[in-house]
């Protein structure tokens, strides 16, 4: 029973991080209708700047730590509207296998312009918050598993409140539904897509630093296998819908996480993308997504 | 045009006359050329998928990989028994060789099938997304299976691959995909690929010529692994990774989706182009990247995609005296 319970909370800390980066994935979905292939990386740049921004810190305070988790995304948030701005945006309204190769472009150019400025070499990550270890009841709690939950909560909420509370989320929604009525009532696409490029790179930031926190070794290709599987997570939960990746998030998080403590743990990598195809099998749209018609 | 049955035969028997002066070839250079022919042969299977039938797939790599591990399994376990001590002369190597490739090309068909069935039915994105999502599963049961090597891989595969069997598969690619879609059966890919709607209205199975498209193109990924594997003499599963799909896939854009010359040239022009970028070997994939990125807007619809009409019709315009 405690070995159950210590494995869904490291089920749920690994799920919180694929939600974080899933969101990022999901929102460019439903807005462009393509892969972001370079999501994965900007992840990656995220967990650097933190690593140089905490380097700078006092290590294991509150403050310090959050200051990273801020420069982060911050920095992420800048970097995402550059990207869209200068390699995707000229692009648009032409195929989306155009912008898919572009975007494959911006990925290999991020991992080995790191390997190059940063070395190949992975680095171990600085303990930027308190880190402390609690046992309870024989499990064993780290106080970076719990901030990984809450900060991902934390941040999922005010992704909510920003979609559904706010004028530019509304903006959003009006844009993923159909760009050209949005375009017709007055809506201004460009900031739009920029708004949303920001805030995914910023989720994907804090994504980073957080499994840096969680999986202490950071190096220029890091973010290849956790934003495959993120995107896995995404489709799962239907791609393009907000709730659907968090909860495709945590289902791949803990399925994981129980695979790795089973005598198939050779296996967790093929898992999630097991999953995903007899997923889609049965409900082609993910499991919150709806199956529109075609129309012609 | 020469008929395609005649140039085909003129291929490859260019091919094995070449092949019969390679030792004569810088080795570094015929090792150069035939990792071009390999690409050539994934480029253009691939372009049947992605290109001609308007699909997108990203599990090439993992086709090529059950190619490469069957075919060397073949030589490498039943090679020796079948051989004997004395290894064999060069026509039996040649037969069982051709043997092992066309087994692993007809095993990684059955795989397509076996993935194409089931997953074809969906659309665009979610096809790419289940395609990668097989070709990881494969690398990960291939790193389990521990007689075939493990994670480490399988080593010590005999040298079979030369430049005769590298550039007949290529022709025989070239040729097999230029008569496929060219038939009346075949104008069945291209109408999948404009309107999916408009051509299952008028009777046509798209999913049946998805599956088609996809099991021919994943028959000629086999035999490029089975040449792969017996070109390197080694394989690991981590050499058919989502990276080495990709790079197929950009090979095939590049060219311009459903242009058979263009994605040839596209394939031989980003095999060389690492090669060329040695000397500045740090920066190779910085500027590989970059180069991704600018092709990609300066010349959306792929690099050998020129509109022959427009540039005859200026040149003519040109030649025309003016009317004042």
């Amino acid at each position: 029973m405690a070995e159950f319970l210590q494995q869904l909370l490291n089920g749920l800390s690994l799920g919180a991080i694929y939600a974080l980066i899933a969101l990022g994935y999901t929102m460019v979905y439903g807005i462009l209708r393509f892969i972001n292939f370079a999501h994965s990386d900007v992840f990656m740049v995220g967990a650097f700047i933190g690593y140089f921004v905490g380097e700078h810190l006092p290590e294991g305070t509150v403050g310090g730590g959050l200051c990273a988790l801020a420069a982060a995304m911050a920095g992420c948030a800048v970097l995402g509207i550059l990207i869209e701005r200068f390699a995707y945006r000229p692009l648009r309204g032409g195929p989306t296998l155009n912008v898919l190769i572009t975007a494959i472009g911006v990925s290999l150019f991020l991992e080995y312009t790191g390997q190059l400025v940063l070395g190949a070499t992975p680095r171990s990550f600085p303990q930027i918050f308190p880190a402390r270890v609690v046992a309870v009841g024989g499990i064993i709690i780290s106080t970076s598993q719990l901030l990984v939950i809450a900060v991902a909560a934390a941040l999922l909420v005010a992704l909510q409140f920003i979609v559904y509370r706010t004028k530019i989320g509304m903006a959003m929604r009006a844009v993923a539904l159909n760009p050209k009525a949005a375009q017709l009532v007055g809506v201004n696409i460009d900031v739009v897509i920029s708004f949303t490029f920001g805030l995914g790179s910023a989720l994907a930031a804090a994504g980073g630093v957080l499994y840096a926190l969680n999986y202490p070794s950071i190096d220029p290709l890091m973010g290849v296998v956790p934003g495959l599987k993120a995107f896995v997570a995404a489709v799962l939960g239907g791609v393009g819908n907000i709730p659907g990746a968090a909860l495709g998030a945590l289902i791949l998080g803990m399925v994981e996480t129980f695979v790795d403590g089973s005598r198939w743990s050779t296996y967790k990598d093929a898992i999630a993308f097991a999953i995903l195809i007899g997923i889609l099998l049965f409900r082609p749209a993910g499991l919150l997504g709806r199956l529109t018609a075609e129309k012609v | 045009m020469p008929k395609p049955l005649t140039a085909l035969a003129a291929a490859v028997l260019a091919a094995f006359a070449v092949s019969h002066f390679s030792d004569r070839i810088d080795p570094y250079y015929l090792d150069v050329m035939e990792g071009v022919g390999i690409n050539v042969i994934l480029a253009v299977s691939l372009n049947l998928v992605n290109g001609y039938t308007g699909q997108f797939s990203l599990g090439h790599a993992g086709f090529m990989s059950i190619g490469a591990y069957l075919s060397a399994a073949i030589t490498v376990v039943a090679g020796p028994r079948i051989l004997g001590d004395s290894g064999g002369t060069a026509l039996q190597q040649g037969l069982l060789f051709m043997g092992a490739l066309v087994a692993g090309g007809l095993c990684a068909a059955v795989a397509g099938l076996a993935v194409g069935i089931p997953t074809l039915r969906l659309k665009g994105d979610y096809i790419a997304l289940v395609t990668l999502g097989f070709g990881e599963i494969v690398r990960v049961v291939f790193q389990n299976v521990d007689s075939l090597g493990g994670a480490l891989g399988l080593n010590g595969i005999p040298n079979y691959t030369t430049f005769f069997w590298v550039y007949g598969f290529a022709a025989l690619t070239v040729y097999t995909v230029a008569c496929l879609v060219r038939s009346t059966y075949g104008r069945g890919f291209i109408a999948t690929h404009d309107d999916e709607i408009a051509s299952e209205s008028v009777g046509l199975s798209t999913t049946r010529y998805k599956i088609v498209a996809f099991v021919v193109g994943a028959f000629f990924a086999g035999i490029a692994g089975g040449l792969y594997g017996h070109l390197k003499m080694t394989i690991t599963p981590t050499g058919f990774d989502f990276t080495k799909s990709i790079e197929i896939v950009v090979m095939v854009i590049l060219g311009g989706m459903g242009n058979t010359t263009g994605v040839i040239l596209a394939a031989i022009l980003l095999t060389l182009l690492p090669e060329f970028l040695r000397s500045v070997e740090e920066y190779r994939m910085v500027v590989y990247s970059l180069l991704l990125i600018v092709l990609m807007l300066a010349r959306p619809r792929g690099l050998f995609n020129f509109d022959y009409a427009s540039i005859l019709g200026r040149l003519r315009g040109r030649s025309r005296p003016s009317p004042n």
